[in-house]
């Protein structure tokens, strides 16, 4: 053991991936396989070794090189044009997804790739989309030669049918961005031109200033008002016209009686205005928009099949293999598959050995094996050799991606989950209102001359400014602490969700068990260094994920080997041959016991030993649970519901319920269309649903549900109709994070206590018709402002106190 | 007191051109990417060894 460790510590030069086995050496120094001596080779030669000294072993490891017919179809004219951004008869451009990219030698290398191929003419990273948008003369380099050599370097953009459909929407948000330097613009210099106000320097001015600036004033609040403010005049219309009260219209009207009063007051020489605190207020709510809105560029929260299937696929026809778009794949169509390569659509195995990993489809690991005949639905990705398939299904029909046929996709998620800001601000609006027209009333009464100043001045005051920032504050920065706790939400709106569920539905497979590691130990008599050996030269012989398993446990050097002869492997059931003279078999029990009844398969996978004829023992693969599973069931499970759904049979059910409370509702064998009713009939029956699982035949159950978190073992993978993605590493702080949910939650309302106070302050000098201008001004940033840092500040002694980053990460 | 006229149109104009400025760095996509530039910053340009191999080849 104490060699292997040591052998361990010698790490790639590139990779960093430690080195089991021979080393390459090259330049005095070791590399792990040829793939990545030949990535430094190249870069040596072009002087671009600076990547190795920004980051420490920066590369990718080339174990599993990229075949080069993989890219075939960038030769295709068609797909080109649709990948391509831009192309003129000299030069092309290209935005590539990199998942691959992961350090700033990254960006350093993919910047550098003029000085590898003379065709690039200039290349630009975008990190936290893992972007690379490359320039280059397409007559020196074709698009399949840019991709082989980003590939070869360890980088292989990830292309598929999503790029195929339209370009991507870009800059969405920069009309806010122009929203916030207007409103910046106009608020910075209103609040100069009125600071002589502020200070009762208007008495040793001369009335021709006055004037001046309140003319100057209304010019600059002109564009807030027409330009800044104006979604919040369009989302309260938009509301009224269907018949809610959002926060906005108060907000709107606020905005528009304080313009409307101001210019009265300028044009009339009747006073300076409110436009200072106009402009305040909306600088200040946008600024609260643009918080909430910056969430994760890197992760998608809508992937579909698309962006997950190849852009082309080759075709064999007349005997000649040729590659098309996959969307134009049509029933009969003979397609080969190789190695690494996802089938597109249902189809039927002609020739090859198939070996399908359905690990995106159904969160399982192992590969299953196919015999000729069988239909393989899409999705799943072939491990080995080449195969031949009959294409049976077009890639829209294919079963699973029916799924995003049924109504549950067309429509956007519905959820009867509430934000608190809409419920408050329903009651608030309606209070407002009436405060207004009674103190208009009151006035009509005793003063007419003041009744339209207190009216004005009640709906200008309580304008809820600070009201509307709490929430987005709150929210946005909890968004921000989750997503250092590697807990990515898709909104802001999601806080509230996770704050409010009640019924908790599990998926098991990838989702509760952890696919990678399943945990395997031996039962049986004590083995002796000869068996071991044996097992370990039989095994060898076989590419069965159980086999390469059990090699992994062995743990033995790979050098020692020993004779073998009549080696026989019947699929499905188990291999043999013989080991320096003696008869080994290694599988299932019905291969070591023909005849004999089949032993019960309890709760794991079973892999018999047998020399000579004598059984020795099993191997057994359990799957093992996440870390911490008992203690986030019980912590989730203490005041919610739980049910578990799994597509298996219900062969763990026994050692489930010791994890799960008793009252758990658990149902086996359930596909991927029976879970989502299962989800629709708890909503109905007015439960508030979230669904935690993976993998695609989740997928349907994520969405209708009011929350769904997919749990993922890489966040660049597939997770479609999810709210929330998470990394499988810190499924142990699952508790955690919903208890932090509650307090942002509770965060909100107690800032909504304080504007509220502060409004009310407000209030009692706007029905004595005695605000001035002044007031206002004061009062308008000051509650914001404090709101702002209660809510930035307590929504951080909150994550810190519920542990959802750990400190290394700030 | 005349001058506050001329004082202030200046201080409008100037900040009219920051204004300026700030949607022209927001059309140029300035604002669209505010991680890598910060790691950009860092690489050093090292002068390229391939000129002297090009002298020699003329």
């Amino acid at each position: 053991m104490g060699k292997v460790q040591q052998a361990n510590k010698l790490k790639c030069f590139h990779c960093g991936d430690s080195i089991s086995g021979a080393s390459i050496p090259f330049d005095a120094k070791e590399f792990c396989c040829a793939g990545c001596k030949g990535v430094y080779e190249l870069l040596s030669k072009n002087n671009l070794c600076d990547y190795y000294s920004l980051d420490e072993n920066p590369g990718l490891s080339l174990k599993n090189p990229v075949s080069k017919v993989k890219f075939n179809y960038l030769e295709d004219d068609q797909i080109q044009r649709q990948l391509l951004q831009y192309r003129d008869d000299k030069i092309s451009r290209i935005t590539f997804h990199m998942p691959t990219m992961h350090c700033s030698s990254c960006i350093w290398l993919l910047e550098s790739l003029y000085k590898l191929e003379k065709g690039v003419s200039h290349s630009r990273v975008d990190f936290l989309k893992k972007q690379l948008s490359v320039t280059f003369d397409h007559h020196l380099c074709s698009l399949r030669k840019l991709v082989e050599l980003l590939s070869s370097l360890g980088y292989e953009p990830s292309l598929n049918m999503n790029d195929l459909e339209g370009k991507k929407k870009q800059g969405n948000n920069r009309k806010l961005l122009y929203q916030v330097g207007v409103a910046g613009f106009g608020f910075g210099n209103i609040m100069l031109i009125s600071f002589p106000e502020y200070f009762g320097l208007d008495s040793f001015s001369h009335a021709s200033f006055s004037r001046l600036f309140g003319f100057l004033n209304m010019a600059l609040a002109v564009p807030i008002f027409l330009y800044s403010a104006q979604d919040y005049f369009v989302s309260a219309y938009k509301s009224i016209r269907k018949g809610i009260i959002n926060i906005d219209f108060p907000l709107a009207l606020g905005i528009l009686v304080m313009f409307v009063r101001s210019s009265y007051e300028v044009i009339s020489h009747t006073g300076i205005g409110f436009f200072d605190t106009l402009a305040g207020l909306v600088f200040f709510l946008l600024i609260g928009k643009w918080v909430q809105q910056r969430t994760f560029d890197t992760l998608s929260f809508e992937r579909d099949y698309k962006s997950y299937f190849p852009v082309a696929v080759s075709v064999v026809r007349n005997e000649e293999e040729t590659t098309l778009p996959v969307n134009q794949l049509k029933i009969g169509d003979r397609i080969l598959i190789r190695n690494n390569e996802i089938i597109p659509a249902d189809s039927i195995l002609l020739q090859g050995d198939a070996k399908i990993d359905f690990s995106f489809v159904t969160g399982e690991n192992d590969p299953i094996e196919k015999v000729l005949g069988e239909i393989i639905y899409a999705g799943g990705r072939q491990i080995g050799g080449t195969i031949e398939l009959e294409v049976c299904k077009t890639v829209s029909q294919s079963y699973l991606t029916q799924l995003w046929n049924s109504e549950h996709f067309a429509k956007e998620k519905v959820s009867s989950i509430e934000s608190f800001q809409s419920v408050v601000s329903r009651y608030f609006t309606v209070a407002l209102l009436l405060i207004a027209f009674g103190s208009a009333a009151f006035w009509l009464w005793f003063d007419p001359s003041k009744s339209m100043q207190a009216f004005t001045a009640v709906l200008i005051i309580a304008c809820p400014c600070a009201l509307a920032l709490s929430s987005p504050f709150a929210l946005g920065n909890s968004l921000r602490m989750f997503g250092r706790g590697k807990f990515y939400l898709k909104g802001p709106d999601v806080v509230e969700k996770m704050a409010k569920v009640n019924h908790m539905v599990f998926d098991k497979t990838g989702t509760i068990t952890q696919a990678s590691e399943s945990a395997i130990h031996f039962e049986g008599a004590t083995l002796d260094n000869f068996q071991l050996l044996a097992i370990k030269t039989l095994c060898e012989n076989s590419v069965h994920p159980l086999s390469k398993r059990i090699l992994g446990y062995l743990q033995l050097p790979k050098s020692e080997k020993l004779p073998l002869e009549n080696y026989l492997e019947i699929p499905g059931k188990g291999i043999q041959a013989l080991v320096d003279g003696y008869q080994v078999k290694l599988g299932s029990w019905e291969f070591i016991h023909p005849g004999k009844d089949a032993q019960q398969e309890l709760l794991a996978t079973r892999v018999y030993i047998a020399f000579e004829g004598t059984t020795s023992g099993c191997f057994i693969f359990n799957h093992s649970y996440r870390a911490g599973l008992k203690e986030v069931i019980h912590q989730l499970g203490s005041n919610r519901k739980m049910s578990l759904l799994s597509g298996d049979n219900d062969s763990e059910r026994i050692r489930l319920q010791e994890f799960f409370p008793e009252a758990t509702q658990m149902l086996f064998t359930m596909s991927p269309s029976e879970k989502m009713l299962y989800i629709h009939n708890l909503r109905e029956s007015g439960e508030k649903v979230v669904m935690i699982g993976d993998g695609l035949n989740d997928a349907g159950a994520l969405k209708v549900a009011d929350l769904g978190i997919s749990v993922t073992e890489n966040t660049a993978h597939f997770s479609p109709g999810s709210d929330v993605i998470m990394d499988a590493s810190v499924f142990e702080k699952l508790g955690s994070f919903f208890a932090y949910a509650k307090d942002t939650v509770k965060v909100i309302h107690m800032s909504f206590f304080i504007s509220l106070m502060y409004n009310i302050g407000g209030l009692s000098f706007a029905v004595q018709g005695t605000l001035s201008p002044i007031v206002a001004a004061i009062l308008m940033p000051i509650s914001s402002i404090s709101v702002i840092v209660f809510t930035t500040v307590a929504t951080y002694l909150f994550a810190r106190k519920n542990n959802i980053f750990s400190k290394e990460s700030l | 007191m005349k001058i506050m006229f001329l004082l202030i149109g200046c201080s409008l104009v100037l900040a009219l051109g920051f204004l300026g400025l700030f949607i022209w760095s927001v059309r140029s996509g300035q604002m669209e990417d505010d991680y890598t530039p910060s790691v950009r910053i860092l690489f050093d340009d090292k002068p390229l060894a391939e000129e002297p191999v090009e002298t020699q080849k003329k």
